[in-house]
């Protein structure tokens, strides 16, 4: 993968070429339930060709921070920008450039895969031969063409994961973002899924953004966010977080992160 | 998004709910046997008791099984808008109605596109039930069928509101059989469904107030009327004002991180 700039920074400091907009902004974004502080003063970009893992351990804030990214939820402050659009302007409109998978599997179990696609293209003003075309490619980019016109009720999990990665590029979004995409999948399922997605954000220029607490989800190479009790405690490329931390690996590095910022926060 | 993607997205919410529904083929029996059990046994046992006097828009003496074909009519609209309301929650709590409130469209389109949804599917289980209506000899216009429509789609959409009003304020599905019996039941006897209200009123006058504000009165009479090409427009003002109020409300109180909160405080 190519060598980039810490997330944090605005511009390469070595001179070299800027580093092109983020197509998802976070900033300073805070959320509450009642009197539970889930999200403090939130801030990341993720830029296009990139996979960023978003880590946190549970109850870090990162399902909060998903439905906050797709308006399920109102913040009560700070900014959203998707592909430069702010979310609390522009309202639903600036979802377009979003392809979206949910921690939960959202898909109609009654309906094939072929329906399940059709109704969400629908929904994002696709349709005719548009809609065929781009069904087609998703599915054949999945592979799960042979598939299509199977109930989703017969497929297993790692299958309807992959018709809702399908379904979630089938716009052909600028950013994607995927919320523990692979809970509940067998180790083979997860690794393919996983390299597939790497595979996207850089053969696509997909600004890939992936919430896992499963370390071994994230390369080198990738940019990290590591959210703890709602915060941001560190971010920037996987390999200097592990540098920076004085740690052997990732994992060592987001355990020591979780425990002493946790007793930070507190 | 151009106009042409607003009537897509109706398009597909309308053609997902039909799928669903077809799909679902006991759903569709049990929409259709309900209202076919009161029009041929519950009518046939009252035929002989209950006389009828001429009332508008009949012309004449009618059998009991005409007069309560139109209440039956809107029994299937008034199970269907709590139908639809109970597969909102269900969809709600299954995450399927999170693919439709994220996408780029606003939000009181995205759920009136639902309600519209509803309403084609009841209105299909309303011919279906006119069909064999009509099969079994009971005596309706034929070309009632056709002037009937715009009253359905009004009577379907006031009443698929209130669905979701109530699919608003449901917090769990296990909470929504309550709602079925606190709402269906009530509103559906307490109506000109199987009885005319001045024979209500002949037996007691606060319930006959109780049943001419009731909504569904309104949508009963509404279809009534327009079976035989007439237009009730007290019932017509009544079932239009109820529809926006229901609508508005629904859609204030429509709250998408509802359920999402345990999730939420989890991840």
């Amino acid at each position: 993968m190519t060598e980039m700039a810490p997330v944090s920074a605005k511009s390469d400091p070595k001179g070299k070429a800027p580093r092109p907009a983020p197509a998802l902004s976070v900033q300073e974004l805070s959320y509450s339930y009642g009197e539970k502080r889930a999200l403090d003063r939130v801030g990341f970009d993720v830029l296009p060709g990139r996979f960023t893992g978003l880590l946190g351990p549970n109850g870090a804030g990162k399902t909060t921070l998903f439905a906050l990214i797709t308006r399920l939820l109102t913040p009560a402050g700070g900014r959203i920008e998707i592909a430069g659009r702010d979310l609390a302007g522009a309202g639903s409109a600036a979802l377009a450039p979003l392809g979206i998978v949910f921690q939960q599997p959202t898909l109609d179990l009654d309906l094939t895969v072929r329906q399940n696609l059709a109704y969400f293209a629908s929904l994002h003003g696709l349709a005719g031969a548009a809609r065929e075309r781009a069904i087609a490619r998703e599915l054949e980019r999945m592979e799960m063409s042979a598939r299509a016109d199977e109930k989703v009720r017969v497929l297993n999990g790692g299958h309807r994961r992959r018709v809702e990665i399908a379904r979630g590029l089938l716009h052909d979004p600028g950013v994607l973002i995927l919320d523990e995409p692979t809970v509940g999948l067998d180790v083979a399922s997860r690794a393919g899924l996983v390299a597939h997605v790497h595979a996207l954000a850089r053969e696509q220029n997909l600004a890939v953004l992936w919430a896992t607490h499963l370390i071994d989800e994230i390369d080198g190479g990738d940019d990290i966010v590591v959210l703890h009790k709602g915060r941001v405690v560190e971010r920037g490329k996987a390999r200097e977080v592990v540098k920076r931390a004085g740690a052997g690996s990732l994992a060592q590095a987001f355990d020591g992160l979780t425990n002493e910022s946790g007793e930070e926060a507190r | 998004m151009s106009g042409t993607a607003y009537a897509y997205a109706l398009r597909g919410v309308v053609w997902r709910e039909a799928l669903r529904f077809l799909q679902q083929r006991e759903r569709f029996l049990a929409a259709l046997v309900r209202p076919l059990v009161w029009l041929f046994l519950f009518a046939a046992g009252f035929r002989a008791a209950l006389g009828l006097s001429i009332i508008p828009p009949y012309e004449t003496y009618i059998t009991y099984d005409v007069y309560i074909a139109p209440g039956l009519v809107a029994m299937i609209q008034l199970f269907n808008g709590m139908q639809s309301s109970l597969s909102m929650v269900y969809d709600r709590e299954m995450g399927s109605m999170r693919v439709l409130l994220t996408s780029p469209l606003p939000r009181w389109y995205l759920l009136l596109s639902r309600l519209t949804g509803g309403v084609f599917v009841s209105i299909l289980q309303v011919y279906t039930f006119l069909a064999v209506a009509f099969l079994f000899g009971v005596d309706l216009p034929l070309w009632g069928v056709v002037t009937v429509f715009p009253a359905l789609v009004l009577s379907g959409l006031m009443l698929g509101a209130l669905g979701m009003l109530l699919s608003s304020t449901v917090k769990q599905l296990e909470n929504f059989a309550g709602v079925m019996n606190f709402v269906i039941f009530p509103m559906f006897f307490a109506s000109s469904a199987l009885f005319p209200l001045w024979k209500i009123k002949e037996s007691s006058v606060a319930l006959y107030h109780v049943c001419a504000w009731n909504p569904f009165t309104h949508a009963v009479e509404l279809i009534r009327f327009a079976l035989y090409g007439e237009v009730n427009w007290g019932s017509l003002a009544i079932v239009a004002a109820a529809f926006m109020g229901f609508l508005v409300a629904a859609i204030w109180a429509y709250d998408p991180a509802k359920g999402l909160q345990p999730r939420g405080a989890r991840g």
